[in-house]
Protein backbone atom coordinates (compact mmCIF):
# COMPACT_ATOMS: atom_id res chain seq x y z
CA UNK A 1 0.00 0.00 0.00
CA UNK A 2 0.87 3.43 -0.57
CA UNK A 3 2.36 5.85 2.10
CA UNK A 4 -1.00 8.42 1.78
CA UNK A 5 -2.49 5.66 3.27
CA UNK A 6 -0.37 4.79 5.97
CA UNK A 7 0.38 8.03 7.12
CA UNK A 8 -2.52 9.11 9.18
CA UNK A 9 -2.62 5.64 10.50
CA UNK A 10 0.59 6.29 11.95
CA UNK A 11 -0.79 9.60 13.17
CA UNK A 12 -4.02 7.65 15.01
CA UNK A 13 -1.78 4.78 16.31
CA UNK A 14 0.36 7.79 17.91
CA UNK A 15 -2.38 9.93 19.37
CA UNK A 16 -3.78 6.49 20.84
CA UNK A 17 -0.28 5.89 22.53
CA UNK A 18 0.01 9.64 23.83
CA UNK A 19 -3.56 9.34 25.32
CA UNK A 20 -3.18 5.62 27.10
CA UNK A 21 0.60 7.04 27.98
CA UNK A 22 -1.09 10.20 29.54
CA UNK A 23 -3.74 8.30 31.52
CA UNK A 24 -1.37 6.42 32.67
CA UNK A 25 0.52 8.47 34.38
CA UNK A 26 -2.31 11.29 35.14
CA UNK A 27 -5.17 8.84 36.15
CA UNK A 28 -3.99 7.88 39.80
CA UNK A 29 -4.78 3.54 40.78
CA UNK A 30 -7.66 4.32 42.63
CA UNK A 31 -9.55 5.79 40.36
CA UNK A 32 -12.41 3.29 39.32
CA UNK A 33 -15.96 2.42 39.04
CA UNK A 34 -16.01 1.37 42.92
CA UNK A 35 -18.92 -0.24 44.36
CA UNK A 36 -21.76 1.97 42.76
CA UNK A 37 -20.84 0.60 39.63
CA UNK A 38 -20.19 2.56 36.56
CA UNK A 39 -23.22 5.04 36.55
CA UNK A 40 -22.80 6.45 39.76
CA UNK A 41 -19.57 5.02 41.55
CA UNK A 42 -17.30 5.92 38.70
CA UNK A 43 -14.35 8.11 41.02
CA UNK A 44 -11.00 8.61 43.27
CA UNK A 45 -11.68 6.19 46.17
CA UNK A 46 -9.17 8.25 48.04
CA UNK A 47 -11.41 11.46 47.86
CA UNK A 48 -14.11 9.62 50.29
CA UNK A 49 -11.31 9.77 53.40
CA UNK A 50 -10.31 13.25 52.10
CA UNK A 51 -13.70 14.60 52.94
CA UNK A 52 -13.97 12.19 56.14
CA UNK A 53 -10.98 14.43 56.95
CA UNK A 54 -12.09 17.66 56.56
CA UNK A 55 -11.86 19.82 60.44
CA UNK A 56 -15.17 20.01 62.12
CA UNK A 57 -15.76 23.08 63.65
CA UNK A 58 -19.10 22.08 65.61
CA UNK A 59 -18.22 20.29 68.49
CA UNK A 60 -21.75 20.22 70.29
CA UNK A 61 -22.99 20.70 73.53
CA UNK A 62 -21.43 17.76 75.19
CA UNK A 63 -18.02 19.19 74.58
CA UNK A 64 -19.16 22.47 76.32
CA UNK A 65 -20.57 20.82 79.07
CA UNK A 66 -16.52 18.91 79.89
CA UNK A 67 -15.63 22.40 80.97
CA UNK A 68 -18.85 24.79 81.75
CA UNK A 69 -21.68 22.26 83.30
CA UNK A 70 -22.60 24.96 85.32
CA UNK A 71 -23.93 27.43 82.48
CA UNK A 72 -24.89 24.00 80.89
CA UNK A 73 -27.24 23.29 83.36
CA UNK A 74 -28.41 26.80 83.84
CA UNK A 75 -29.52 27.42 80.34
CA UNK A 76 -30.87 23.33 80.62
CA UNK A 77 -33.69 24.21 83.61
CA UNK A 78 -34.71 27.19 81.80
CA UNK A 79 -37.08 28.04 78.23
CA UNK A 80 -34.31 28.24 76.24
CA UNK A 81 -32.85 24.29 77.22
CA UNK A 82 -33.35 23.02 73.60
CA UNK A 83 -30.52 25.64 72.10
CA UNK A 84 -27.41 24.31 71.45
CA UNK A 85 -24.52 26.50 73.25
CA UNK A 86 -23.08 27.04 69.26
CA UNK A 87 -25.88 29.10 68.33
CA UNK A 88 -24.97 31.82 70.22
CA UNK A 89 -21.30 31.52 71.10
CA UNK A 90 -19.92 30.03 67.50
CA UNK A 91 -18.46 27.13 66.51
CA UNK A 92 -16.32 26.18 69.36
CA UNK A 93 -13.35 25.02 66.42
CA UNK A 94 -10.33 24.13 68.40
CA UNK A 95 -11.15 25.97 71.95
CA UNK A 96 -10.08 26.52 74.12
CA UNK A 97 -6.56 26.77 72.43
CA UNK A 98 -8.23 28.51 69.26
CA UNK A 99 -9.28 30.70 69.84
CA UNK A 100 -8.98 30.82 73.50
CA UNK A 101 -11.98 32.63 74.09
CA UNK A 102 -15.40 32.15 71.92
CA UNK A 103 -16.96 36.12 71.14
CA UNK A 104 -20.86 35.97 72.48
CA UNK A 105 -23.59 36.81 70.01
CA UNK A 106 -25.51 39.32 72.33
CA UNK A 107 -27.39 41.46 69.08
CA UNK A 108 -31.08 41.95 69.12
CA UNK A 109 -30.62 40.02 64.96
CA UNK A 110 -29.97 37.00 66.93
CA UNK A 111 -32.87 36.87 69.16
CA UNK A 112 -35.39 37.89 66.31
CA UNK A 113 -34.96 35.08 64.55
CA UNK A 114 -37.25 32.93 66.52
CA UNK A 115 -38.57 36.27 68.09
CA UNK A 116 -40.02 38.49 65.53
CA UNK A 117 -43.59 37.75 65.37
CA UNK A 118 -44.80 36.24 62.80
CA UNK A 119 -48.25 34.85 61.88
CA UNK A 120 -47.08 31.51 60.76
CA UNK A 121 -50.02 28.86 61.34
CA UNK A 122 -49.25 25.34 60.46
CA UNK A 123 -45.53 26.06 61.68
CA UNK A 124 -43.62 25.89 64.95
CA UNK A 125 -43.17 29.72 64.95
CA UNK A 126 -46.65 30.41 66.05
CA UNK A 127 -46.38 29.35 69.60
CA UNK A 128 -42.98 31.10 70.35
CA UNK A 129 -43.70 34.37 72.32
CA UNK A 130 -42.80 37.05 69.52
CA UNK A 131 -42.41 40.72 69.35
CA UNK A 132 -42.46 42.85 66.69
CA UNK A 133 -38.36 44.44 66.86
CA UNK A 134 -39.26 47.69 65.10
CA UNK A 135 -41.63 49.01 68.40
CA UNK A 136 -40.21 46.82 71.04
CA UNK A 137 -37.54 48.31 73.22
CA UNK A 138 -36.00 49.53 69.84
CA UNK A 139 -32.10 50.47 69.79
CA UNK A 140 -31.89 48.07 73.06
CA UNK A 141 -29.97 44.75 72.78
CA UNK A 142 -32.38 42.11 74.19
CA UNK A 143 -29.87 40.86 77.02
CA UNK A 144 -29.74 44.45 78.43
CA UNK A 145 -33.19 42.77 80.05
CA UNK A 146 -33.49 39.11 79.59
CA UNK A 147 -30.74 36.55 80.68
CA UNK A 148 -30.90 34.25 77.25
CA UNK A 149 -29.93 31.37 79.89
CA UNK A 150 -33.23 32.43 82.14
CA UNK A 151 -34.87 34.20 79.62
CA UNK A 152 -38.36 34.67 81.11
CA UNK A 153 -38.80 38.13 83.30
CA UNK A 154 -41.12 36.57 85.40
CA UNK A 155 -38.19 34.11 87.10
CA UNK A 156 -35.30 36.33 87.03
CA UNK B 1 -1.95 -4.70 3.66
CA UNK B 2 -5.06 -5.18 2.12
CA UNK B 3 -8.13 -2.82 2.56
CA UNK B 4 -10.01 -5.20 4.28
CA UNK B 5 -7.86 -5.68 7.12
CA UNK B 6 -6.68 -2.26 6.97
CA UNK B 7 -10.36 -1.41 7.35
CA UNK B 8 -10.34 -4.06 10.05
CA UNK B 9 -7.61 -3.54 12.28
CA UNK B 10 -8.30 0.84 12.12
CA UNK B 11 -11.76 -0.33 13.70
CA UNK B 12 -10.45 -2.69 16.40
CA UNK B 13 -8.11 -0.05 17.37
CA UNK B 14 -10.76 3.02 17.45
CA UNK B 15 -13.40 0.76 19.48
CA UNK B 16 -10.55 -0.47 22.16
CA UNK B 17 -8.78 3.22 22.19
CA UNK B 18 -12.89 4.93 22.95
CA UNK B 19 -13.43 2.11 25.69
CA UNK B 20 -11.96 3.58 28.84
CA UNK B 21 -9.94 0.97 30.23
CA UNK B 22 -11.73 0.44 33.89
CA UNK B 23 -15.21 0.05 31.85
CA UNK B 24 -13.95 -3.29 30.77
CA UNK B 25 -14.55 -4.54 34.37
CA UNK B 26 -17.77 -6.45 34.32
CA UNK B 27 -20.28 -4.98 37.51
CA UNK B 28 -22.61 -7.89 38.74
CA UNK B 29 -25.28 -5.53 40.34
CA UNK B 30 -25.96 -7.52 42.99
CA UNK B 31 -22.79 -7.70 43.98
CA UNK B 32 -23.14 -4.03 44.00
CA UNK B 33 -26.16 -3.91 45.72
CA UNK B 34 -24.48 -6.30 48.33
CA UNK B 35 -21.46 -4.47 49.01
CA UNK B 36 -22.96 -2.57 51.90
CA UNK B 37 -26.41 -3.26 52.79
CA UNK B 38 -26.24 -2.13 56.12
CA UNK B 39 -26.16 1.67 55.56
CA UNK B 40 -27.43 3.91 53.67
CA UNK B 41 -27.98 7.68 55.11
CA UNK B 42 -30.94 9.37 54.67
CA UNK B 43 -32.47 12.76 56.11
CA UNK B 44 -35.61 13.68 57.76
CA UNK B 45 -37.29 17.03 57.96
CA UNK B 46 -40.04 18.23 60.04
CA UNK B 47 -42.02 21.39 58.19
CA UNK B 48 -44.34 21.44 61.13
CA UNK B 49 -40.79 21.93 63.49
CA UNK B 50 -39.36 24.52 61.59
CA UNK B 51 -39.68 28.14 62.68
CA UNK B 52 -37.29 29.76 60.06
CA UNK B 53 -34.79 30.92 62.76
CA UNK B 54 -31.83 30.36 59.91
CA UNK B 55 -29.42 28.55 62.34
CA UNK B 56 -28.76 25.61 60.46
CA UNK B 57 -27.87 27.45 57.51
CA UNK B 58 -25.11 30.00 59.30
CA UNK B 59 -23.67 26.61 61.45
CA UNK B 60 -23.74 24.99 57.73
CA UNK B 61 -21.76 27.89 56.22
CA UNK B 62 -19.47 28.51 59.15
CA UNK B 63 -18.92 24.38 59.10
CA UNK B 64 -18.32 23.76 55.74
CA UNK B 65 -16.09 26.83 55.04
CA UNK B 66 -19.24 28.69 52.48
CA UNK B 67 -18.43 32.00 52.30
CA UNK B 68 -20.63 33.80 54.41
CA UNK B 69 -21.56 36.88 52.37
CA UNK B 70 -21.58 35.10 49.42
CA UNK B 71 -25.06 34.12 48.06
CA UNK B 72 -23.98 30.36 48.00
CA UNK B 73 -25.63 28.29 50.59
CA UNK B 74 -25.34 24.29 50.78
CA UNK B 75 -28.49 24.53 52.55
CA UNK B 76 -31.82 27.05 52.56
CA UNK B 77 -35.01 27.49 54.13
CA UNK B 78 -38.21 28.65 51.93
CA UNK B 79 -40.96 30.45 53.69
CA UNK B 80 -44.61 29.84 52.21
CA UNK B 81 -47.20 31.38 52.67
CA UNK B 82 -50.59 30.17 50.98
CA UNK B 83 -53.23 33.16 51.55
CA UNK B 84 -56.95 32.36 52.30
CA UNK B 85 -57.36 33.01 47.92
CA UNK B 86 -55.28 30.10 47.09
CA UNK B 87 -52.51 32.51 46.14
CA UNK B 88 -48.75 30.82 47.12
CA UNK B 89 -45.91 33.43 48.38
CA UNK B 90 -42.56 32.71 49.03
CA UNK B 91 -39.28 33.93 49.64
CA UNK B 92 -36.07 32.85 51.34
CA UNK B 93 -33.54 35.85 51.57
CA UNK B 94 -30.12 35.42 51.23
CA UNK B 95 -31.22 31.15 51.33
CA UNK B 96 -32.19 32.34 55.18
CA UNK B 97 -28.60 32.57 56.80
CA UNK B 98 -29.91 35.13 58.94
CA UNK B 99 -33.72 33.81 59.86
CA UNK B 100 -36.84 35.13 58.85
CA UNK B 101 -37.28 38.00 61.00
CA UNK B 102 -39.91 40.31 59.15
CA UNK B 103 -43.68 40.27 57.58
CA UNK B 104 -42.13 41.57 54.49
CA UNK B 105 -41.98 39.02 52.05
CA UNK B 106 -39.42 38.98 49.17
CA UNK B 107 -41.04 39.43 46.00
CA UNK B 108 -37.86 40.27 44.09
CA UNK B 109 -38.23 42.73 41.83
CA UNK B 110 -41.96 43.57 42.74
CA UNK B 111 -40.10 44.22 45.69
CA UNK B 112 -41.03 43.41 49.64
CA UNK B 113 -44.97 42.26 50.03
CA UNK B 114 -47.14 42.64 53.45
CA UNK B 115 -49.03 39.91 53.54
CA UNK B 116 -52.37 40.52 56.01
CA UNK B 117 -52.57 38.29 58.68
CA UNK B 118 -55.95 37.52 58.04
CA UNK B 119 -55.64 36.22 54.93
CA UNK B 120 -53.38 33.77 55.62
CA UNK B 121 -54.29 30.41 55.62
CA UNK B 122 -51.10 28.31 56.19
CA UNK B 123 -47.64 29.69 56.97
CA UNK B 124 -44.55 27.46 57.05
CA UNK B 125 -41.16 26.80 56.34
CA UNK B 126 -39.31 24.30 54.10
CA UNK B 127 -35.35 23.38 54.71
CA UNK B 128 -33.81 22.11 51.91
CA UNK B 129 -30.38 20.73 50.93
CA UNK B 130 -28.95 18.16 48.48
CA UNK B 131 -30.99 14.76 48.47
CA UNK B 132 -28.14 12.53 48.26
CA UNK B 133 -30.41 10.77 45.71
CA UNK B 134 -30.15 7.16 45.04
CA UNK B 135 -30.16 7.48 41.03
CA UNK B 136 -28.82 11.25 41.09
CA UNK B 137 -28.83 12.58 37.92
CA UNK B 138 -25.81 14.80 38.61
CA UNK B 139 -24.03 12.15 38.69
CA UNK B 140 -25.11 10.52 35.22
CA UNK B 141 -24.04 13.99 34.05
CA UNK B 142 -20.61 14.25 35.59
CA UNK B 143 -18.11 13.38 32.34
CA UNK B 144 -14.77 12.73 34.64
CA UNK B 145 -16.38 10.64 37.85
CA UNK B 146 -15.70 13.78 39.71
CA UNK B 147 -19.33 13.94 41.36
CA UNK B 148 -20.18 10.60 42.22
CA UNK B 149 -22.08 8.23 45.13
CA UNK B 150 -20.62 6.26 47.95
CA UNK B 151 -21.33 3.12 49.04
CA UNK B 152 -22.86 4.52 52.21
CA UNK B 153 -25.45 7.08 49.39
CA UNK B 154 -23.75 9.94 50.10
CA UNK B 155 -22.97 11.77 46.99
CA UNK B 156 -19.71 13.61 47.03
CA UNK B 157 -18.27 16.10 44.68
CA UNK B 158 -13.91 15.25 44.16
CA UNK B 159 -12.42 18.80 44.22
CA UNK B 160 -9.19 17.78 42.81
CA UNK B 161 -10.73 16.16 39.63
CA UNK B 162 -13.38 18.00 39.07
CA UNK B 163 -13.07 20.07 35.78
CA UNK B 164 -16.05 22.97 36.16
CA UNK B 165 -17.63 22.42 33.43
CA UNK B 166 -20.88 22.81 35.09
CA UNK B 167 -23.31 19.89 33.31
CA UNK B 168 -23.94 18.92 37.36
CA UNK B 169 -25.16 21.89 38.06
CA UNK B 170 -27.78 21.95 34.90
CA UNK B 171 -28.51 18.52 35.67
CA UNK B 172 -29.85 18.69 39.15
CA UNK B 173 -33.38 19.17 39.26
CA UNK B 174 -33.28 20.66 42.95
CA UNK B 175 -31.08 23.18 42.13
CA UNK B 176 -29.41 22.69 45.32
CA UNK B 177 -25.86 22.95 43.23
CA UNK B 178 -23.66 25.78 42.69
CA UNK B 179 -20.20 26.78 41.88
CA UNK B 180 -17.89 27.39 45.24
CA UNK B 181 -16.27 31.31 44.30
CA UNK B 182 -12.74 30.18 46.51
CA UNK B 183 -12.43 26.65 45.42
CA UNK B 184 -13.56 27.23 41.86
CA UNK B 185 -14.85 23.67 41.77
CA UNK B 186 -18.84 22.79 41.85
CA UNK B 187 -20.00 22.19 45.44
CA UNK B 188 -23.03 20.86 47.47
CA UNK B 189 -23.99 19.68 50.82
CA UNK B 190 -21.87 16.27 52.01
CA UNK B 191 -24.35 15.31 54.38
CA UNK B 192 -21.34 16.32 56.85
CA UNK B 193 -19.70 13.84 55.69
CA UNK B 194 -16.51 14.46 57.87
CA UNK B 195 -19.08 14.62 60.65
CA UNK B 196 -21.70 11.68 60.49
CA UNK B 197 -18.80 9.04 59.64
CA UNK B 198 -17.21 9.74 62.83
CA UNK B 199 -20.73 9.43 64.39
CA UNK B 200 -21.75 12.82 64.50
CA UNK B 201 -24.37 14.75 63.80
CA UNK B 202 -24.48 17.34 60.50
CA UNK B 203 -23.80 21.09 61.43
CA UNK B 204 -27.32 21.88 60.37
CA UNK B 205 -29.29 19.02 62.35
CA UNK B 206 -26.83 20.20 65.61
CA UNK B 207 -27.69 23.54 65.23
CA UNK B 208 -31.52 23.57 64.85
CA UNK B 209 -32.90 23.87 68.43
CA UNK B 210 -36.37 22.39 67.55
CA UNK B 211 -35.18 19.60 65.94
CA UNK B 212 -36.41 19.90 62.66
CA UNK B 213 -34.00 18.24 61.07
CA UNK B 214 -32.40 14.91 61.14
CA UNK B 215 -29.99 12.39 59.78
CA UNK B 216 -30.12 8.55 60.37
CA UNK B 217 -29.33 5.58 58.68
CA UNK B 218 -32.07 4.05 56.38
CA UNK B 219 -30.96 0.48 56.73
CA UNK B 220 -31.20 0.22 60.60
CA UNK B 221 -34.99 -0.86 61.34
CA UNK B 222 -34.33 0.61 64.93
CA UNK B 223 -32.86 4.01 63.78
CA UNK B 224 -35.69 6.48 64.59
CA UNK B 225 -35.51 8.22 61.25
CA UNK B 226 -35.67 5.15 59.65
CA UNK B 227 -38.46 4.52 61.76
CA UNK B 228 -40.65 7.70 60.90
CA UNK B 229 -39.69 7.35 56.60
CA UNK B 230 -40.89 3.37 56.94
CA UNK B 231 -44.00 4.04 59.08
CA UNK B 232 -44.96 8.01 58.99
CA UNK B 233 -46.44 9.83 56.32
CA UNK B 234 -43.33 11.55 54.65
CA UNK B 235 -43.22 12.77 51.29
CA UNK B 236 -40.43 13.42 49.28
CA UNK B 237 -39.53 16.50 46.46
CA UNK B 238 -40.64 15.97 42.67
CA UNK B 239 -41.39 12.74 42.62
CA UNK B 240 -41.28 12.92 39.16
CA UNK B 241 -37.96 13.09 38.56
CA UNK B 242 -37.19 9.73 39.48
CA UNK B 243 -34.32 10.12 41.19
CA UNK B 244 -35.20 8.66 44.50
CA UNK B 245 -34.25 11.23 47.11
CA UNK B 246 -33.39 9.95 50.16
CA UNK B 247 -34.14 13.38 51.79
CA UNK B 248 -37.83 13.01 53.32
CA UNK B 249 -40.12 15.55 54.46
CA UNK B 250 -43.20 15.57 56.95
CA UNK B 251 -45.70 17.86 56.15
CA UNK B 252 -44.76 18.83 52.42
CA UNK B 253 -48.18 20.41 50.71
CA UNK B 254 -48.73 20.12 47.20
CA UNK B 255 -47.11 23.50 46.52
CA UNK B 256 -44.02 22.72 48.09
CA UNK B 257 -41.35 21.40 45.35
S1 LIG C 1 -30.32 16.62 44.76
FE1 LIG C 1 -29.25 17.21 42.87
S2 LIG C 1 -27.08 17.41 43.49
FE2 LIG C 1 -28.12 16.22 45.12
S3 LIG C 1 -27.80 14.05 44.50
FE3 LIG C 1 -29.81 14.68 43.67
S4 LIG C 1 -29.34 15.33 41.57
FE4 LIG C 1 -27.37 15.31 42.69
S1 LIG D 1 -32.40 25.66 62.53
FE1 LIG D 1 -34.19 24.28 62.54
S2 LIG D 1 -35.94 25.60 63.03
FE2 LIG D 1 -34.24 26.97 62.45
S3 LIG D 1 -34.57 27.30 60.23
FE3 LIG D 1 -33.16 25.57 60.41
S4 LIG D 1 -34.46 23.75 60.35
FE4 LIG D 1 -35.81 25.51 60.77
Amino acid sequence: MKGHVWRPLYVVIGIVVLLLLFRFFYVPDDFGIQDQGFTFGFHRLSNEQEWKDFPAKYKGTEYCNECHDDKVASISSSQHEMIPCEDCHGPARNHPEDPEKLVVNRSRELCIRCHSKLFMPSSGRNDIPGIDPNTHNTGMECSECHNPHNPSLEDM
Amino acid sequence: MKRRDFLKNTAVFITGASVSLSALELVDPKEVLASRPDLRWGFLVDTYKCVGCGMCVKACKLENDIPYDANVTRTWVERYVIMKSGEVVKDSPKGARDGFTSKLVDQGESGPRLLRDKEIAQGFFVPKLCNHCTLPACVQVCPVGATYSTADGVVLVDRKWCIGCGYCIMGCPYGVRFFHPVVHTADKCTFCYHRITKGGNTACAQACPFGARRIGNLRDPNDPVAKEVLNGRVGILRDEYGTKPNVYYIGLNKEVH
